[in-house]
């Protein structure tokens, strides 16, 4: 299974052709209180948990041509790009761990977040019942699955964030964040004796390099960090998760940020423990950082950690009432 | 490239080693976390004849019911093994398991398990849900399904030339090991 493989992902027409939406569905953003996400969020689901972004295939087929022809880590870089080419055509998901469902909606005002809520939760039961989702919502104690991939508090499951904002569109992001990686993430707070890392961007370089290394290939390696740097307990991990939004290749909007990113990168490239940690030069495939502000006396770096796989997406809906996902 | 058909004997886990490709063909019964704590402490009798010999399979699978009633797996890739580490040594010995399939790797206790039952840990690409399902050909049957819910259930599965390495073998060797100690001396010259 070593020969090079070219990834090739069915063209939008044919995406669109299997799509849940009616063929010329169209939203009407100047009546908000009648808009159904249903629809659109189920569709955005079966995108997102059968296509990885382009970015990433790109950084993985970039990671697979630096690795040495025919070596373990070419070869497992390749069958994840075989992987990618058969989930997208098949319409199955790439990972059986689809992952906790974390979702962002930002809106203009006059959308009903608690009608929205719903619509997304009954998109989540969809995509489930379809078998585009596994049922990953289980009760703690006893382990019981409720088998719709929702908790019956309307809490956490799926992970919901609002934000409103003075633009006309409403753009939903999704992100299925599988369990192997969810448990490397780390959170650190400085100093950190027993790494020596202090409370500067040094000890932050540190922190990531630590928790790299305790990952290995646990988390599904080559990974995608997103690092908050302070915050609180909270605030530091949500926005690290929300980090992972951003698409491989781009810069940084904080210049001195950007150069660490790129710095950092390549460190961690060298640490020797490629692709799903069967050694080799493709450990990262990028890593996201933003400064946050903090209390006095605390100082959090966040760290977490995203599968190759990382499966995310974003739909816009127009003001023209067509739909664009990204 | 080995190709291995189970049920396994110890004299054909005993000739692999670390780094060896398999293609695995044959039964392979899925358990991970639930079916793990399950296994160690009820020690259930009527688990021994369905894993005697067999490969256990760390997965929770995506899974479809197709309309005469009968199992698909849509996506099935490996989990996380290292969770499983408390048990699985006692597991391999309790039901004389020949290989784990999962991904990461496992530890020392595991490793002493290999070695004195004659077992290997076989790596699979995680991850690589869509290809790996495409290899198994049938679901034979599905045990505790109500009780641990389809990720975690007890899934009797036949594969056919499942990609496989050997990462940790039945002499104590461990790809996982060398790669953690060498990335871990990278490490410490990184921050220094």
């Amino acid at each position: 299974m070593s020969e090079c493989v070219i990834p090739t992902l069915t063209s939008p027409e044919v995406v669109a052709s299997k799509s849940v939406l009616p063929a010329g569905w169209k939203a009407d953003l100047s009546n908000l209180k009648a808009l159904d996400l249903t629809l659109p969020t189920t569709e955005l689901l079966r995108r997102t948990t059968t296509r990885l972004p382009q970015d990433v295939i790109d950084a993985i087929v970039k990671g697979r041509d630096a690795e040495e022809e025919g070596s373990r880590a070419y070869n497992t870089l390749n069958d994840m790009v075989r992987n990618i080419t058969l989930a997208d055509g098949q319409v199955t998901p790439l990972c059986q761990d689809t992952g906790s469902i974390i979702v962002w909606v930002r809106h203009p005002f006059g959308l009903s977040q608690r009608a929205a809520k719903q619509q997304i939760r009954a998109a989540v039961a969809e995509a489930t019942k379809r078998s585009w989702l596994r049922p990953n919502c289980v009760e703690s104690l006893s382990g019981k699955n409720t088998g719709t991939n929702m908790d019956p508090f309307h809490e956490h499951h799926p992970a919901i964030h609002f934000e409103e904002w003075d633009k006309p569109e409403v753009e939903i992001s999704v992100m299925q964040k599988g369990g192997g990686c969810e448990n490397v993430g780390a959170q650190y707070r400085l100093p950190d004796a027993s790494i020596g890392a202090g409370r500067d961007i040094k000890g932050v370089r540190k922190c990531i390099i630590d928790a790299v290394v305790k990952a290995q290939g646990q988390g599904c390696s080559p990974g995608i960090l997103g690092v908050a740097i302070g915050g609180d307990r909270v605030t530091g991990y949500e926005k690290s998760k929300e980090l992972i939004l951003r698409k491989l290749g781009t810069k940084n909007p904080v210049p001195a940020m950007d150069t660490f990113e790129k710095e950092i990168t390549n460190d961690l490239n060298t640490l020797g423990i490629g692709p799903m940690g069967y050694g080799g030069n493709t450990t990262v495939l990028g890593v996201m950082v933003e400064e946050m502000y903090r209390h006095p006396a605390s100082f959090y770096v966040s760290i977490s950690y995203m599968c190759w796989s990382s499966r995310r997406g974003t739909l816009t809906f127009k003001t023209n009432g067509e739909l664009s996902f990204d | 490239m080995i190709r291995l058909t189970t049920p396994i004997t110890e004299d054909q886990i005993r000739q692999l080693k670390v780094g060896d490709e398999v293609l695995l063909n044959g039964r392979v019964v899925l358990s991970r976390d639930m079916g793990h704590k399950f296994m160690k402490e009820q020690k259930p009798e009527w688990l021994k004849p369905i894993l005697e010999n067999m490969v256990i399979y760390h997965c929770g699978p995506v899974v479809k019911k197709n309309a005469d009633g009968t199992w698909s797996f849509v996506a099935a890739g490996p989990t996380t093994s290292i969770r499983e580490e408390p048990y699985q040594a006692d597991v391999i010995e309790t039901y004389k398991v020949r290989g784990v399939i999962g991904k990461g790797g496992m530890g020392k206790k595991t490793s002493e398990g290999l070695q004195k039952t004659g077992a290997v840990y076989l790596h699979a690409t995680g991850g690589a849900g869509s290809l790996l399902a495409e290899r198994v050909k049938r679901v034979v049957d599905v045990k505790m399904l109500e009780e641990f819910g389809s990720p975690e259930a007890f899934w009797i599965i036949e594969v056919e030339d499942f990609p496989l390495v050997v990462t940790m073998d039945s002499h104590g060797g461990s790809l996982h090991e060398i790669v953690a100690q060498q990335s871990q001396e990278r490490a410490k010259a990184l921050m220094a």
